[in-house]
């Protein structure tokens, strides 16, 4: 698509979605959603996983320039001929980040879509 | 014209071929829309990776490593860890709420105004920010394939604009890419980035592969000749970490100044990426949730791999050729011209110079040279068109359309009167850019430039209105405008302030830090906290708390989503 032309055209400005009334129907129904059973397991199911996840790479990741910083001779260890501690653990990132990946991707097919898919169904009988 | 030139613009020329037809054909087809809507995940993961990695990567790592040994690994090692963030965090909300932008998003919730501009505003910092690096890349090339090109335009370029004289290299191409790019020849499409990610993959393996076979495989060879590269200043090998940053030369706040340099960095690498609009863009073109976290997870290996590779690109550079040998124009055995000076940007072709010669003769370097040169200058041109595509859009479509037309002068905008906006933004924030890449020097390392201020401004500014529009339900326009002007300008203001990338340094800088993120994206949380605490006091914006249970259901499970509408 070209420069500019990447929205579908606009004949007119397009109106901001209309925020409702504070008590319009509309909230009463996402309110009542996020209310359900199955909403609030999903919720809970994604951050059990996200959260611990999420504090783990953070804690793996900057161990890297902190131990690096803190304790440069233990880094500078070589480990196989030239092969330093340093850069195997850096590599270990690599491995770190796809295996997290992949834990999450499978959590997610596993538990998150088949909970979103309830709530979906459920959005689209209980309007 | 050397052979290099002539086969360097040989293979731009059909690269160019090459994605303008694949644009075409899908741009002229019935299915384009719908194609639109059913981006496969790995083609949309091989499109991220090509919108992701610019010349910061493919130029800007290799040379860190090449200059600094171990600490330039540091770079890849963060760029591609960012992704579990961009994963856990925000692409299925982003894909399960958004439409076209980053501000689509928070104008779900916020007051719209204000926020969109204020989302412009950033998203036109950030890719300003980003944009500088790549014209220093490309220009890089260019002063290697036409080494005499600076000293015979000097005379035209010896006037200053606000005190900085154009960089003559820079200024010409960066001229060229954005006259192609806003003449509408370069597309932005998914095709343009796949094709570009598959010969920057390619660039990158084949590189890798004959530094490997110079030494017969041999992996533990390689580390002895790495290690038996010495840094003139420490004295450390290439192996260790603290040459880029030495430890136990300063201290800032009581802690080893290297130590804080290195983690503020880590701070920009991995929160930066989640907050870059022309990536965030990329999840609005897939059907759903489960396709955008698919195309994150072929994103993580290909750039993974991408970033594993940097070992031997810029380790091979350092081992191979040195760095005081990798500048504009070499002589006989691979030594530097004299009277020139390293450019750590060149490390990439010089290798593939020394490699091709190596292996395949005179004429074989100068051809490797000249693929290699095209695929750099191929993904820069990709970066800058999609970037260009995230600041016109955020600008014509945030701001033009969404404030000026609706709320200030009222009338209907045609197509033609917005295409027009979008590119007079694009023109403007490409003359800045290039601007911007002389004022910070041509020897910048792009790399670290790229992650310096783009990242710091995408982490501090639009990571804190993403997350707390997405998570926090008392997060308010206040704190929005706050985090997204706040951050932005606080980035800019303090990486001002810093010492600068280019040597000799600033001696004593009023800001003593380098990457400024350890300082800025704490700043962007808390103002961004603070403002929405100073709304909710004023009572200036209570639907956006009411607004926040509908973007809670639909961020968690896709309620309503819309049907992708950006094509692909």
């Amino acid at each position: 698509m070209e420069i500019g032309k990447s929205l579908p055209a606009q004949g007119a400005p397009p109106k901001e979605p209309a925020r409702p009334e504070p008590v319009g129907s509309d909230v009463v129904h996402w309110e009542g959603l996020e209310e359900t059973d199955e909403f609030r397991k999903l919720v809970n199911a994604r951050w059990r996983f996200v959260a611990p996840a999420t504090v783990f790479f953070l804690a793996y990741y900057f161990a890297l320039p902190l131990s690096n910083g803190l304790f440069p001779n233990v880094m500078r260890t070589e480990i196989i001929g030239h092969i330093n501690l340093a850069y195997i653990f850096a590599l270990s990132q690599f491995v770190m980040a796809w295996l997290l990946a992949y834990f999450y991707i499978r959590q997610a097919g596993r538990v998150f879509d088949p909970l979103a898919e309830a709530v979906r169904r459920r959005a689209g009988k209980g309007r | 014209m050397s052979i290099t030139l002539t086969l360097f613009l040989i293979v731009v020329g059909i690269t160019l071929v090459i994605t303008f037809w694949a644009a075409r054909r899908s741009n002229t087809t019935v299915q384009f829309w719908a194609a639109g809507r059913s981006i496969k995940g790995w083609q949309n993961g091989l499109a991220i990776a090509g919108d992701y990695m610019s010349a910061a990567s493919f130029l800007g790592i290799a040379g860190l490593i090449a200059f600094n040994g171990y600490d330039g690994f540091m770079y890849s090692v963060g760029w591609l860890v960012a992704y579990l963030t961009v994963l856990f965090l925000i692409a299925e909300p982003m894909r399960n709420t958004g439409k076209y932008t980053m501000a689509d998003v928070l104008a779900y919730r916020m007051s719209p105004v204000p926020v969109r501009s204020a989302a412009a505003f950033s998203t036109v910092a950030v890719s300003a920010a980003y944009m500088m690096a790549q014209m220093i890349g490309a220009g890089s090339l260019i002063k290697i394939l036409l080494p005499d090109l600076d000293k015979n335009l000097r005379p035209y370029f010896d006037w200053a604009i606000f005190g900085t004289k154009l960089d003559p290299s820079i200024a010409l191409v960066g001229l060229m890419m954005m006259i192609y790019v806003i003449a509408g020849g370069m597309v932005a499409t998914t095709w343009v980035q796949i094709v570009k990610a598959v010969l920057l993959m390619g660039g990158a393996i084949l590189l890798s592969l004959l530094v490997l076979l110079y030494f017969n495989f041999n992996f533990l060879a390689f580390f002895d000749k790495i290690y038996s590269v010495k840094d003139s200043v420490t004295k450390l090998p290439f192996t260790s970490p603290g040459i880029l940053y030495p430890y136990g030369k300063a201290t800032i706040w009581g802690v080893d100044k290297a130590l804080v340099e290195n983690v503020s960095l880590g701070l920009a690498l991995i929160l930066g990426t989640a907050g870059l609009p022309h990536i965030l863009m990329r999840f609005f073109t897939v059907p759903n949730a489960k396709a955008a976290r698919s195309s994150v997870a072929w994103a993580m290996g290909l750039i993974g791999s991408f970033y594993v590779m940097t070992t031997f690109l810029g380790f091979g550079a350092a081992a191979l050729i040195g760095k005081a040998n990798i500048c504009a124009k070499v002589v006989t055995g691979f030594k530097c011209a004299p009277g020139l000076k390293p450019n750590n940007n060149m490390s990439m072709p010089r290798l593939a110079d020394f490699l091709g010669t190596h292996f395949f003769g005179t004429t074989g370097g100068e051809f490797l040279l000249a693929f290699i040169a095209a695929v750099a200058f191929a993904t820069i041109l990709a970066v800058v068109a999609g970037l260009t595509l995230a600041a016109s859009s955020a600008f014509s479509h945030d701001f033009y359309v969404g404030v000026v037309r609706t709320h200030m002068l009222h009338g209907t905008v045609s197509e033609r009167e917005q295409v027009l906006v979008a590119r007079i933004t694009a023109a403007l924030v490409g003359l800045l850019s290039i601007w911007l890449a002389a004022r910070v020097g041509a020897t910048a390392n792009v790399a670290a430039l790229v992650a310096g201020v783009a990242f710091v401004i995408a982490a501090s500014a639009n990571l804190p209105a993403i997350l707390f529009t997405l998570f926090w339900k008392r997060f308010n326009t206040w704190g929005a405008v706050a985090s997204l002007v706040g951050g932005t300008v606080v980035t800019i203001w303090l990486v001002a302030l810093g010492p600068g990338w280019t040597l000799p340094a600033v001696a004593h800088p009023a800001f003593p830090l380098q990457n400024v993120g350890i300082v800025a994206i704490p700043v962007g949380f808390v103002l961004a906290i603070v403002g929405t605490f100073i709304g909710d006091l004023a009572k200036a914006d209570r639907l956006a708390e009411l607004k926040f249970h509908e973007i809670d259901v639909r961020a968690q499970t896709g309620v309503g989503a819309e049907a992708s509408p950006v094509p692909a």
